[in-house]
Parts: C-alpha cells; sequence; structure tokens
C-alpha cells in the first residue's frame, strides 16, 4: 500500500522558561526523533502511556503544535512548511476528532451552528443548510439536533457532532485524539462502529491515538507504540498483540486483563516497575531501560534504532539482536 | 422567563423597601437637624418651633415614617424642606439625566478601553505589551477618581483648554457641548473601571484561550481573528459581565465624588448636598432612586446571562 502520510524524523520539544528575561533552561522532549508512515485506507493505532508523546504527535500532524525537528509529508509536501492560508488545503484533507466531547465543542455554539462554521471558512461550494442535515444523519443524528448547543446532548451524541465536523470537508485522513476515551464503555463501542462504518463508506485513513489497546486492536490495522516520545514497536494488529517483540510492548499487551477469571488468575502478570521517567531528563541511551526487565549495558549507553523484523514488523531493542 | 423575570421584579421592590425603610431613619440618626442648618444661630425660639411644626417634624418618627412611606407608594416623594421648597422628584428628574449620561459615558471609555486592553495581554501574555497593560491597571486602580479628575482639568482644561472643566450641558444644547463637559468626568470615573474589567477579561481569556474548543477552533482553519473574536471573545465575556454589574455600584459611587469636582448638578451632588443640609425628604428620594439604578442593572445582567451562554436558562 502507498504511503498517504510520512512523518520523517519529527521531534517536539517544548522549552521551559524562567526567570524575569525568559531564558530558556530546559525542555521536554515530548517527541523525539519519530519516522511512521500512515498509508492510504488503514487505521494506525498509535499507544502508549499518559505522557508518551502520542498525543503531541497527533497535534504536531494537525498542525497545532510546531515541530522542532522533522518533516511531515502529505502528498508531495512537507506540510510543517505551510503557512497562513497555504494550511487551508490541508486542513480540508486532514481532519480532527477530539477526546472530550464536551469542551472540545464550542458551549456557545449549536451544533448547527458549529458544521456551518466549518463548511463556511473553507467556502463549501454545495448547500450548507442541506450539507449539515447529511453530515447529522451520517452520524446518526437527527435533523433537530443541529438546533442544540453541547450542553443540550449526551456525551455519545457530541462525539457524534465532533464525528460530523471532522467528516464536514471530505477529509482524506481523519487524526482521532483519544476520541473514545472521555466515553462510558457502551457509547464507546457504538463511536467506534460509527467510525468503522464511516471509514468503509468514505475509504478514510485514520490516524488512531489511543491508550485502551482492546479499542485500538479492534479499530486498527497496524499499530505504532509509543514510549516518551519515541517510537518502540510498529506492526499489524494482530502480529503484534499475537507477537509482541519489545519488552515494553509485552508489558502493555500483558496488562490487558482479560475477561476470564479462571485464566487470569493463572496468568502471570510482568508488572512494570517504578514510574515513566521525566521527558524533561529522559534516560540515556534506550530511554526504556531504566524499567525494562532485559536491560544490558549497552542500553544505558546507545540509542536503539527501529529495526525491521519482518516486513511490516520493526522494534528498537538490542535484546533482539542479541536473540536472532 | 416571564415568571423569573415577575420573581425578580418583586424582588426588586422589596429591596427597594427595604432600602428606603433603613434610610429614613438612618438620616435621622446623623447628628444635627435641618433646622439648625436652616436658621443657623439667627432664629429665635418661636421660629425654630414655628418651622418644626411646619415641617411635621415634632410628630412621632413613627408617624412621619408612615406620612412619607404612603406619599412614596402614591409616587410623591415629598418636598425639600430646604431653601426652594422645590418638590422631589423634580429635583431628582433634573440631575437624573446627567448622572446617567455621565454613567453611560463612563461605561463606554472603560469598554473601549478595557476590552482590547484584556485581549491585547492575554493573547500576548508576558510580553511588553502585557506588562503595558497591568502597570496601566495597576495605576488605575491605585488613583483616586477624584484626584485623577483634578490632574484632568489641571491638563486638558486648565492649561491645555481643550476642553471644558466644569459644569454640564443637556443633550438638547448640542452633542458637542454634551459630550465635551462629560469627557473629562466619564474618563476620571471610567479609568479605575476599565483597570477592573481589563485585568478580568485577561484572566478570563487566558482560560478561555487554553479551553479544548479553541484547539478545535484551530484545527478547523479559521483565523486567529475569528478565533479571538467569535470564539473566545463570547466565552470570556461570560464571568466578566457579572463583575462589569457589580462594579457598576462603582460607578455611581465614582459619579458622586467626580460630580462634586466637575460641579454637575447630578444624583451625587443632590446627595451630598442633601446630607450636609440634613434635607430628609431629597435625601430618602436620591438613595431610592439609586438603589432603583442598581437593582434595575443587577437584574439586566442577569438577563444578559442568558443571551451570552446558552447553557444558562431562566424558569
Amino acid at each position: 500500500m502507498e504511503a498517504l502520510m510520512r512523518i520523517e524524523g519529527v521531534s517536539v520539544h517544548f522549552p521551559v522558561r524562567k526567570g524575569l528575561l525568559q531564558r530558556q533552561v530546559a525542555a521536554v522532549r515530548a517527541v523525539e526523533n519519530v519516522t511512521l508512515e500512515l498509508r492510504k485506507g488503514e487505521a494506525l493505532g498509535l499507544v502508549g502511556e499518559s505522557g508518551c508523546g502520542k498525543t503531541t504527535l497527533a497535534r504536531t500532524v494537525l498542525r497545532l503544535v510546531e515541530p522542532t525537528e522533522g518533516a511531515i509529508w502529505f502528498d508531495g509536501q512537507n506540510i510543517t512548511d505551510l503557512k497562513g492560508k497555504g494550511l487551508a488545503p490541508y486542513r480540508r484533507r486532514v481532519a480532527a476528532i477530539f477526546q472530550d466531547p464536551f469542551s472540545s465543542l464550542n458551549p456557545r455554539m449549536t451544533s448547527g451552528q458549529i458544521l456551518t462554521e466549518v463548511l463556511k471558512v473553507h467556502k463549501y461550494p454545495g448547500d450548507v443548510t442541506a450539507r449539515v442535515q447529511e453530515l447529522l444523519s451520517l452520524c446518526g443524528l437527527a435533523p433537530r439536533f443541529a438546533d442544540l448547543f453541547p450542553h443540550e446532548m449526551s456525551g455519545g451524541q457530541r462525539q457524534r457532532v465532533g464525528i460530523a465536523r471532522a467528516l464536514a470537508l471530505d477529509p482524506e485522513i481523519i487524526v482521532c485524539d483519544e476520541a473514545v476515551s472521555a466515553l462510558d464503555v457502551s457509547i464507546q463501542a457504538q463511536i467506534i462502529n460509527l467510525l468503522e462504518e464511516l471509514r468503509t463508506k468514505f475509504g478514510l485513513t485514520y490516524l488512531f491515538i489511543g491508550h485502551d489497546l482492546s479499542v485500538v486492536r479492534h479499530l486498527c490495522d497496524r499499530v505504532a507504540v509509543m514510549y516518551l516520545g519515541r517510537v518502540m514497536e510498529t506492526a499489524d494488529s494482530e502480529e503484534i498483540f499475537a507477537n509482541p517483540r519489545h519488552p515494553y510492548t509485552r508489558a502493555l499487551i500483558d496488562a490487558i486483563p482479560t475477561p476470564d477469571p479462571e485464566g487470569e488468575r493463572g496468568r502471570e502478570h510482568v508488572a512494570l516497575g517504578g514510574e515513566i521517567p521525566s521527558p524533561l531528563n529522559p534516560p540515556s541511551g534506550c530511554v526504556f531501560h531504566t524499567r525494562c526487565p532485559l536491560a544490558m549495558e549497552r542500553c544505558r549507553q546507545e540509542v536503539p534504532v527501529l529495526e525491521r523484523l519482518t516486513r511490516d514488523h520493526a522494534a528498537a531493542c538490542f535484546a533482539l539482536d542479541a536473540e536472532a | 422567563m416571564f415568571a423569573y423575570m415577575l420573581r425578580r421584579l418583586v424582588g426588586a421592590v422589596l429591596v427597594m423597601l427595604a432600602v428606603s425603610t433603613l434610610v429614613f431613619f438612618m438620616i435621622r440618626l446623623v447628628p444635627g437637624d435641618p433646622i439648625a442648618v436652616m436658621l443657623a444661630d439667627a432664629g429665635s425660639e418661636e421660629a425654630r418651633e414655628a418651622m418644626i411644626r411646619r415641617l411635621g417634624l415634632d410628630q412621632p418618627l413613627i408617624v412621619q415614617f408612615g406620612k412619607w412611606f404612603w406619599g412614596m407608594l402614591h409616587g410623591d416623594l415629598g418636598a425639600s424642606i430646604y431653601g426652594s421648597n422645590q418638590p422631589v422628584s423634580a429635583i431628582l428628574m433634573e440631575a437624573l439625566p446627567r448622572t446617567m449620561s455621565l454613567a453611560f459615558l463612563s461605561f463606554v471609555i472603560a469598554m473601549i478601553i478595557a476590552v482590547p486592553a484584556g485581549i491585547i495581554s492575554a493573547t500576548r501574555k508576558n510580553t511588553g505589551a502585557d506588562t503595558a497593560v497591568s502597570l496601566f491597571a495597576f495605576l488605575g486602580l491605585s488613583m483616586p477618581d477624584f484626584w485623577l479628575a483634578i490632574m484632568l482639568i489641571i491638563i486638558f482644561a486648565a492649561n491645555l483648554q481643550w476642553l471644558p472643566a466644569i459644569g454640564y450641558e443637556p443633550l438638547s444644547a448640542g452633542f458637542w457641548p454634551w459630550l465635551s463637559h462629560l469627557i473629562l468626568p466619564s474618563i476620571a470615573i471610567g479609568t479605575g473601571f476599565s483597570a477592573i474589567i481589563a485585568r478580568m477579561i485577561r484572566s478570563s481569556m487566558l482560560e478561555v484561550l487554553q479551553a479544548d474548543y479553541m484547539r478545535t477552533a484551530a484545527s478547523k482553519g479559521l483565523t486567529q481573528r475569528v478565533m479571538l473574536l467569535r470564539h473566545a471573545l463570547p466565552n470570556a465575556l461570560i464571568p466578566v459581565v457579572t463583575v462589569i454589574g457589580i462594579a457598576f455600584a462603582l460607578l455611581i459611587s465614582g459619579a458622586v465624588v467626580v460630580e462634586n469636582v466637575f460641579a454637575i448638578k447630578g444624583l451625587g451632588r443632590v446627595l451630598i448636598q442633601g446630607i450636609q443640609n440634613r434635607d430628609y425628604p431629597v435625601v430618602q428620594g436620591a438613595v431610592l432612586l439609586v438603589s432603583a439604578f442598581f437593582v434595575l442593572s443587577n437584574l439586566a445582567v442577569d438577563l444578559l446571562y442568558a443571551v451570552i451562554d446558552p447553557r444558562i436558562r431562566y424558569s
């Protein structure tokens, strides 16, 4: 499959300023040298603990956060170079669904106004009112929802409005930043089904950020695991859950509870010790070595790169070299 | 909505009744009486007695109150007991447009300063512009309004002679004469007010700019201008409106002091003269009017909420 978007060596550092002169004293290394490919029509899951930089990466792709280094190629263009009006076509083609469906909608606008605004800003050529109704019905909302304010809707309904807004301009890519994490489990299922349905219908490509591995497994074709700003492992969804190679991925998958109490009792959990280190001062070498059960001397000194294990499976770990 | 307004109006009337009762008794607690002020030391004992009887001040307090209260309920606020014996309502009606003009213009000036200042300092947080606004707010709040009034007179009226120093011209005399007399006092009153509002808009804006829906707005591809004016400002104004409602009292009390500096015969001057002369009916009437003004402006602010924040519904 061809790559629709290529994230190349992207780093995002947030400066920490202190004192009267606001001098930069340190930097939060939220994303560090990430290279990823988003293929046409796929759903790529980006998983990791809170604070691993997955949301920052998503916002960088959306051009809401500026990358410190690296390039993001989309349709032959490095979109990190786009500015002002030049961004408009990109924003039409890459849309976003955000996590909290309540706070991410302007409380003073009805869903109709929210959808109309995005259509008008990008000068939608057709009938705006008809399009609003079409979008609502695509997302399973009755026409009357156009007149409702966010606070008059339930969480699931609000997220449907968020999805309708993302769909408004027929985008090619939708970045779902924890799109279902804030919802009740029963509502999550409905929204996930809706996302799947829309993907098939419009041939969308998803960059799905999540921390719930079961959701990602269900929805995504491919998964990238992030830890402290770096990609640790990427593989096909089935492959990564059946055969995780990186010790961090193993620990994550091992932490997924199973709905079988018998099996759960006999299962051995390899819980990760300690906390995720601060991105202000990440560990030397492999950032995971402080918590890794397989850490060796080499891990403390060298940074492992993502190495291809099979055609579609890559991991960044020295212990795998040793195995091979 | 209608039921809510009705409830609030009934509440407003009750508040005003309570205020007028309080004022009636409180003004009489002030040492000295109108007779002493009017006759000074010149009058004889008989003249004094006669005057007390004529004004009904010999009757028991409760009877005096009853008479005044009954009159008030019928729209009769009595007459000044000092000098001209003008009806209180006529005195108030003459003073009201002046104070209203002053309060209105002060409010407009305050907003013209505060809204851009607040937005600039929020969007350019921790820059020179932000510091300048903070400095202005600090100065504006710490300068007493009467002092600022005197400074303005010295600079713009006495030295530069751009604007008249004192007095008032009604709007019927022309727009410019009306405005020119009000500019300096309005600036004197509005500065402190704008400082409060600018700080309030700044902190409220800072909060709103962090909101998730601003991120959503950015991802829609809106321009900075549209994001600020259509998405951020209306949301940021909700808490500001509350403060405006409360700070409205500040405008009125500012007007009382500043009217005296500029010799504008508005409500403030009527009130102060009334107190100095122990002119009971005038003070009672003026306080009643000010409290009505205050209660109604607060009601207006509460109703305004429903307009600017769709989450608020009155029932």
